[in-house]
């Protein structure tokens, strides 16, 4: 049987798996990250035992995200900076500038020659991160997916606190002011344009510039980036996937037997 | 001060054993006649103190335990060093504030500067005005500056320091120099011969001795160990070797140096006023204006609080090729403007020169330990 690289990131919110078979994407699946990351690992053992990907000989795992080291069944971890520089530039198939927004922390990540050369990550608080949308999205009674499409109908109002806490308390004004719930939606995912766009100002963008992460899923957020950036944002439809994909990747390059690296 | 007015701080009973044993040392050293001078800054001519028989010792803290006190007086949003020198001494926990004659600050940065004014209600603080550019009317400045601080130990003590007194202190503070300097240029050697971690750790200690032609001998007996362990035990492994820049760092050892080199990395240079910066140059020993020898010497301290700066930026590219650097790593406490602001040049000198380059702001508490370990794994991933 041809070796399986397999890539888990386990972050903050979600953890995503995918498996590579030689060059070939067999199997993707996300799951909720629960109150224990060494539990959530436990289940995707399970689940890839369930869908024929049994941990084994032949089969590497490379563990990423915030609870990388919980995953006591890998051959590796490596970091989520690297992962999605790497997967990143597979989805993207060139050279780019990375930008991850994650559940606990942002990330900019310049790829150069195929691999992470350096990176900015945000500051210990969430603004400007997933969290903080979810914190807001709490707010106003929606989920994620209704609260871009709240805000794309929307005329942002201004959320100018750069402290989650504060923010929050401004959006409760607006909402106790009768404000329209979809301008207040434009608002919250304007501040984090802003913040991101700054993280990348600071950093420095190249020509090609990818989202990853579960955000990229939403239009309207990358829609609204690649104005505030004045240029292209591409989503893949595979970017929430990238750092796992990164993992797997890495796993394929490094950790392969003679054998698998004459598959791949 | 004379001896049978030294008192211990009243909540001496309450202090951890080691703490008690520093104020002990201290005072029997008091006892025993010793002058005491607390100083907070590598710009200050340690050699008047030791011509004026006086022992010079350094007050900059590196701990997180004395913050929550300054911040009764202090912003949050200060320097985590500033904050933590001003906590020890508010809170009478420190054997060297404490039994100081008196101590000396200096205008180098604005949070130190102004922190000094209120220093004073606990000990005499006595502040030199240091230029921050290196022209003639500078150098001419600081040389009266460097003559008042003179008459002003002369002053308190009741002495009259001689010219030959500063120029044997000189000599000895030279001597040293050359000792710790080479000391770190074990730095140099590839592989390293030693971890950055116990190197700076080791300066640390010993730092400030009455006996400095002991501490020369220790250090060079040390330096000649290492060498030869080095030479008969030479390994190829193949760590990334990084520099270390920016503020004096042994407030953040633990969590960014120790942290670094267990992820697989060796820190093999340091840029910074607690490591190799102030050692770089000596003291003009030819010089017949023992003042003015003085004054060059101190006004050439390539820290961040001058203006222009361009010296940092000589130094830092002589020793990326000198230690064979693979990456930078800059530390900037939390609010340290000049560090911060100038970290701009740092950064593009260094990704210039094809090297990797990581900023870590960074204050002396844990909360960002995980956030940071997972930022030097990946700087260290960017250079496998
Ligand atoms: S960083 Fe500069 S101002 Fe601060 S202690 Fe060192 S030499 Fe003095
Ligand atoms: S680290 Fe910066 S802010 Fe702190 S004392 Fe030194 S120069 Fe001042």
């Amino acid at each position: 049987m041809m070796d399986e690289y397999i890539g888990i990131d386990l972050g903050s919110t979600a953890a995503k798996v995918v498996v590579l078979r030689g060059k070939e994407l067999v199997e993707r699946f996300v799951l909720p990250t629960g109150w224990s990351s060494r539990r959530t690992a436990e289940e995707i053992a399970c689940r890839l035992a369930q869908s024929g990907h049994s941990l084994g000989p032949g089969r590497k795992v490379v563990a990423t995200g915030y609870g990388r080291q919980s995953v006591d069944f890998a051959d590796r971890s490596v970091t989520e900076i690297t992962c999605h520089g790497r997967g990143g530039r597979y989805l993207m198939g060139r050279d780019c500038t990375v930008v991850d927004i994650g559940g606990q922390d942002t990330k900019v990540i310049t790829v150069e020659r195929g691999t992470a050369s350096s990176f900015l990550m945000n500051d210990k608080c969430s603004a400007g991160t997933g969290k903080f949308l979810e914190i807001m999205a709490n707010r106003l009674a929606v989920d994620l997916p209704e609260l871009f499409t709240l805000a794309a109908a929307g005329k942002p109002l201004a959320i100018s606190s750069v402290c989650t806490v504060f923010a929050e308390s401004e959006v409760v004004g607006h909402i106790g002011a009768g404000a329209r719930r979809e301008d207040i939606a434009a608002g919250v995912v304007e501040s984090v344009v802003q913040k991101v766009a700054g993280l990348c100002t600071r950093h420095g963008l190249g020509q090609t510039v990818a989202l990853t992460g579960g955000l990229c899923d939403s239009s309207y957020l990358v829609e609204r980036l690649s104005q505030k950036l004045g240029r292209p944002v591409c989503a893949h439809p595979l970017g929430r996937y990238a750092g796992a994909l990164g993992a797997a990747l890495i796993a394929r390059e490094k950790l392969a037997t003679s054998e698998g690296k004459r598959d791949a | 001060m004379t001896a049978s007015t030294l008192h211990l701080p009243t909540d001496f009973e309450t202090y951890s054993e080691a703490r008690r044993a520093g104020f002990l040392r201290m005072k029997a050293l008091k006892e025993a006649g010793a002058r005491v001078v607390g100083i907070f800054c590598t710009f200050v001519p340690t050699e008047l103190i030791y011509a004026a028989g006086a022992l010079p010792v350094g007050l900059c803290a590196y701990s997180e335990e004395p913050i929550a006190a300054a911040e009764a007086d202090l912003p949050r949003n200060l320097c985590p060093l500033i904050k933590a020198s001003y906590g020890f001494a508010r809170s009478d926990t420190c054997p060297y504030f404490y039994f100081s004659d008196f101590v000396v600050g200096e205008t180098t940065c604005d949070g130190k500067k102004k922190m000094f004014e209120l220093l004073g209600r606990y000990k005499e603080t006595y502040v030199m005005q240091l230029p921050h550019r290196r022209d003639d009317a500078a150098l001419a400045f600081w040389r009266e500056q460097i003559l008042a601080f003179q008459r002003k130990l002369e002053d308190f003590y009741g002495i009259s320091i001689s010219e030959a007194e500063i120029r044997t202190a000189i000599r000895r503070k030279n001597r040293e120099r050359r000792a710790l300097k080479a000391f770190l240029e074990l730095g140099k050697l590839n592989p390293a011969p030693m971890s950055g971690y116990e190197m700076g750790t080791r300066l640390d200690a010993g730092s400030f001795s009455f006996d400095l032609e002991g501490r020369c001998r220790e250090i060079e007996t040390r330096t000649a160990q290492v060498r030869a362990a080095w030479e008969c035990g030479k390994t190829s492994r193949r760590r990334p070797r990084l520099l270390v820049t920016g503020c004096p760092n042994a407030g953040v050892r633990e969590k960014i140096l120790r942290t670094v080199e267990e992820l697989g990395a060796d820190v093999v240079a340091f840029d910074t006023c607690n490591g190799i910066r102030e050692k770089l140059l000596p003291v003009d020993e030819e010089n017949p204006d023992v003042y003015d020898a003085l004054a060059r010497k101190y006004l050439d301290i390539h820290c961040s609080v001058m203006s222009p700066n361009d010296g940092r930026l000589a130094d830092l590219g002589q020793m990326l090729e000198e230690y064979a650097v693979d990456g930078v790593l800059e530390i900037v406490l939390q609010s340290c403007h000049t560090y911060a602001v100038e970290s701009f040049w740092i950064r593009q000198f260094v990704e210039a020169r094809g090297r990797s380059y990581l900023n870590l702001e960074t204050d002396y508490s844990q909360a960002d330990t995980g956030q940071l370990t997972t930022r030097l794994a990946a700087f260290l991933e960017t250079m496998e």
